[in-house]
């Protein structure tokens, strides 16, 4: 049992806190969040520099990492400085699905920084629900609507899931290909979305199915709840900063039982959630990954709403003001409860997978 | 024990349901469904319409021009405004400052400014916390120095609702520095024309901007804008804390939010069946509306109190604690209805810009307004404030 980074996960996470320490600040992070792209193209390329990109590919794959503890300690990062440039979509969901197909030219330029991906699996109606697919192909077209797909806008390409006879199957459309229109919008945490709509247009096929889509998606599970318990780390740790500074009645707040206790009542539960990261990372291979993701996900989805709630409550007025840090922070700890499956969504998976 | 109401309260509220389908503006009540941004004109069309049927001042005497309603009537109204999506009266004035100047200003205070709050010649805004005096509101550092027939004003508020387009405050000021805190502390209306007055917009984390700072420098306030005596503002301030206390549980709002949770869930999609079908979710959905079912009761038991001249005291704690509570699980549960979609950005706070959003359940902003909601725990006395206060009248006798 060893429950320490390797040397080079060691390496990558203090590389990669420090630089986003000093260039990921929330003066320039909130005219990120302002700007009409939705994430600085400066950042991702320094990302590419830096490796984190890489980080998330295996070395067969032309990266240096790819397992779940790099991916874990690669998002921990992000979510602490609240980052919202795309990488989880872009690079590791989009990345690691051209990876599978066999497509190492591209992996490469994403790894590079050079390409920019957007995966459209989920439809208007489809929820959190991953086989429920109504866009159609035939004969390699493709015709049907996705829902709050990520990045978009800005990806050469777009990963895009449909119906082929009973089977789903992956296909790779250009962003300039015909029939293709993408409406934009910015989201509530940070960076853009779109609706997504194809009307007979030509995507190539991937040769990948609904089972290489999920292998993907246990990867994306990982990195959502490490980016959420670093956001997490950042309340915490915010709110007890306040609670030490913050004056009222002539003594600082923390002192007050009624606070103190609350404070540790979140401290107890964040020791909960890094151990759900690290069962999420550590479980992946295994033959129950999807229990463990689903229990992950949820522990996260339930912890993640108490430290948001909690850090807002207790910071009182200030919290609710956009400039300050905890509001981006505690806006990306609760949206991450609606990605890739909701609290609830994982209780019921957790409890079907539990009974087989 | 009777819990229904009253034929003359019955006959109230077909009234009241009456006006609301003749006279609430479509177009607004559409905008309150969709919790999107109201203008200044449109909640001064409400106003007006309000006024014209007398029903603006709802908890003045008739002898200011108001309503004279009955804490029934006003927990009638407050239930069929918030089922037919009416907007809240702005309540700075009608239930704030207006019954604060019945009770301690003069004659010249009452004639002159309770008349322009009915017709809209004023916005009022309140001037009371600072920077550093949030829940320790007695902390409160903003000056007012006497100078001849002025009081020159130096200081900073925080938190000013929808100070933007309001026209005067009532502040909380500090007169006199060497008194013990609560003693030195008037309460005097400025006028923000005023020059030194300077408005400052507070952007809070859904992007709406609702509130602001109020920063004064030098501002020259005439003597006559004083309310009641000089230092004896924190008496008029708690007055009117105490003052209006029922409504407090929301329960109207909270009833409504549920029903639309409901909608939402109905049409939602969840494994080819309706989310409202499923167990999980419907669940989550029966136990707020048990705790609510509860709490409309609660509340009616302190409304028929203060109907029968009993001041509500620790129950209006109690039920602002719990009212806050529900009413923010309800807006929890509306953003997990739309599942994906409570991630988009609803509002960059322009007039129309709701039309951009994909919203396929039509919910409108759930999670911007699930953000903006935990305002609720927090204004107004904290829920800690409030928790203190009925620790500290229960068990060791006095607030």
């Amino acid at each position: 049992m060893n429950f320490n980074l390797t040397e080079e996960r060691q390496m990558l996470q203090d590389t990669l806190r420090r630089y986003l320490r000093e260039q990921y600040g929330t003066e320039r992070r909130n005219k990120i969040l302002e700007s009409d792209t939705g994430f600085s193209p400066e950042i991702w390329t320094e990302l590419a520099e830096l490796g984190v990109l890489g980080a998330l590919f295996t070395e067969e794959q032309g990266g240096f990492g790819g397992a779940g503890f790099d991916i874990a300690v690669v998002f921990e990062e992000l979510g602490r400085a609240g980052v919202v440039e795309p990488v989880l979509d872009s690079a590791l969901l989009g990345g690691r699905l051209l990876a599978a197909a066999g497509k190492p030219d591209l992996v490469e330029q994403v790894i590079g920084g050079a390409l920019h991906l957007a995966v459209a699996h989920g439809e208007p109606d489809s929820r959190y629900d991953l086989d429920h697919v109504n866009t159609t192909a035939s004969d390699n077209t493709l015709t049907g609507r996705k829902a709050v797909v990520m990045n978009a806008e800005a990806a050469d390409h777009l990963i895009v899931s449909a119906k082929d006879g009973d089977s789903i199957a992956l296909y790779l459309v250009d962003k300039g290909a015909q029939g293709l229109d993408i409406q934009g919008y910015p989201l509530l945490a940070g960076g853009r979305a779109a609706e997504v709509t194809l009307d007979n247009t030509p995507g190539e096929p991937l040769g990948l199915t609904l089972a290489d889509y999920e292998a993907a998606n246990r990867l994306a599970l990982i990195a959502q709840c490490a980016e959420a318990l670093g956001a997490m780390e950042t309340a915490t740790a915010l709110t007890k900063d306040y609670l030490m500074t913050r004056k009222q009645f002539g003594r600082p707040i923390g002192t007050f039982q009624a606070l103190a206790h609350r404070m540790s009542d979140l401290l107890i539960e964040m020791e909960q959630a890094r151990s759900a990261v690290i069962n999420a990372a550590g479980y992946v291979e295994d033959k129950d990954a999807d229990l463990h993701l689903s229990a992950s996900k949820n522990l996260i989805g339930r912890i993640g709403r108490l430290v948001a709630e909690e850090a807002i409550q207790m910071h009182g007025g200030i919290a609710m003001t956009q400039e300050y840090e905890l509001a981006h922070i505690a806006k990306r700890i609760v949206m991450a409860d609606h990605r890739f499956g909701d609290t609830d969504y994982h209780m019921e998976r957790f409890i079907a997978l539990s009974a087989a | 024990m009777d819990l229904s109401y009253s034929s003359e309260e019955q006959a109230f509220q077909t009234e009241v349901r009456q006006f609301l389908a003749d006279e609430l503006p479509k177009e607004i009540a559409e905008k309150v469904r969709l919790d999107q941004d109201l203008t200044k004109d449109d909640m001064e069309r409400w106003h007006a319409i309000l006024n014209t049927r007398g029903w603006l001042a709802q908890n003045w005497p008739k002898e200011y021009g108001g309503a004279e309603w009955s804490a029934v009537q006003r927990h009638i109204y407050d239930t069929e405004a918030a089922a037919a999506h009416a907007p809240r009266i702005v309540p700075f004035g009608f239930s704030m400052l207006g019954p604060v100047l019945q009770k301690f200003g003069s004659k010249e205070q009452q004639d002159y400014w309770l008349p322009r709050m009915l017709d809209g010649t004023d916005w009022w805004c309140q001037g009371y916390s600072e920077p550093g005096a949030g829940s320790d509101l007695a902390s409160l550092k903003t000056k007012a120095v006497r100078d001849g027939d002025h009081y020159i004003v130096n200081g900073q508020k925080t938190w000013t609702t929808l100070g933007q387009f309001a026209n005067m405050i009532f502040c909380l000021v500090r007169t006199d520095p060497d008194a013990k805190q609560q003693e030195g502390i008037s309460f005097i209306l400025i006028d923000m024309d005023t020059p030194g007055v300077e408005v400052r917009p507070i952007i809070l984390l859904d992007g709406t901007h609702e509130v602001n700072e109020v920063w004064f420098t030098d501002v020259k306030v005439p003597v006559e804008n004083l309310v009641g005596e000089e230092n004896k503002g924190w008496t008029y301030a708690k007055y009117l804390l105490t003052h209006e206390r029922t409504g407090l549980g929301g329960v109207g709002s909270s009833e409504a939010g549920l029903k639309a949770v409901k909608r939402i869930a109905k049409a939602a999609n969840h494994n080819g069946k309706p989310l409202l079908e499923n167990p999980h979710f419907a669940a989550r959905v029966a136990q707020v509306e048990i705790d609510l079912r509860a709490m409309a009761t609660t509340n009616l038991r302190i409304i028929s109190k203060a109907a029968a001249g009993e001041a509500p005291g620790l129950e209006a704690s109690m039920l602002k604690v719990k009212g806050s509570i529900l009413r923010q699980e309800i807006n929890d549960l509306a953003r997990r209805a739309v599942g994906p979609y409570a991630m988009p950005f609803a509002s960059e706070a322009v007039e129309g810009a709701n039309d951009r959003i994909p919203d396929p359940l039509d919910a409108g902003p759930v999670a911007g307004q699930y953000f903006n909601n935990r305002k609720l725990s927090i204004f107004g006395g904290s829920n800690e404030i409030q928790r203190g206060i009925i620790a500290k009248v229960t068990m060791s006798g006095g607030a």
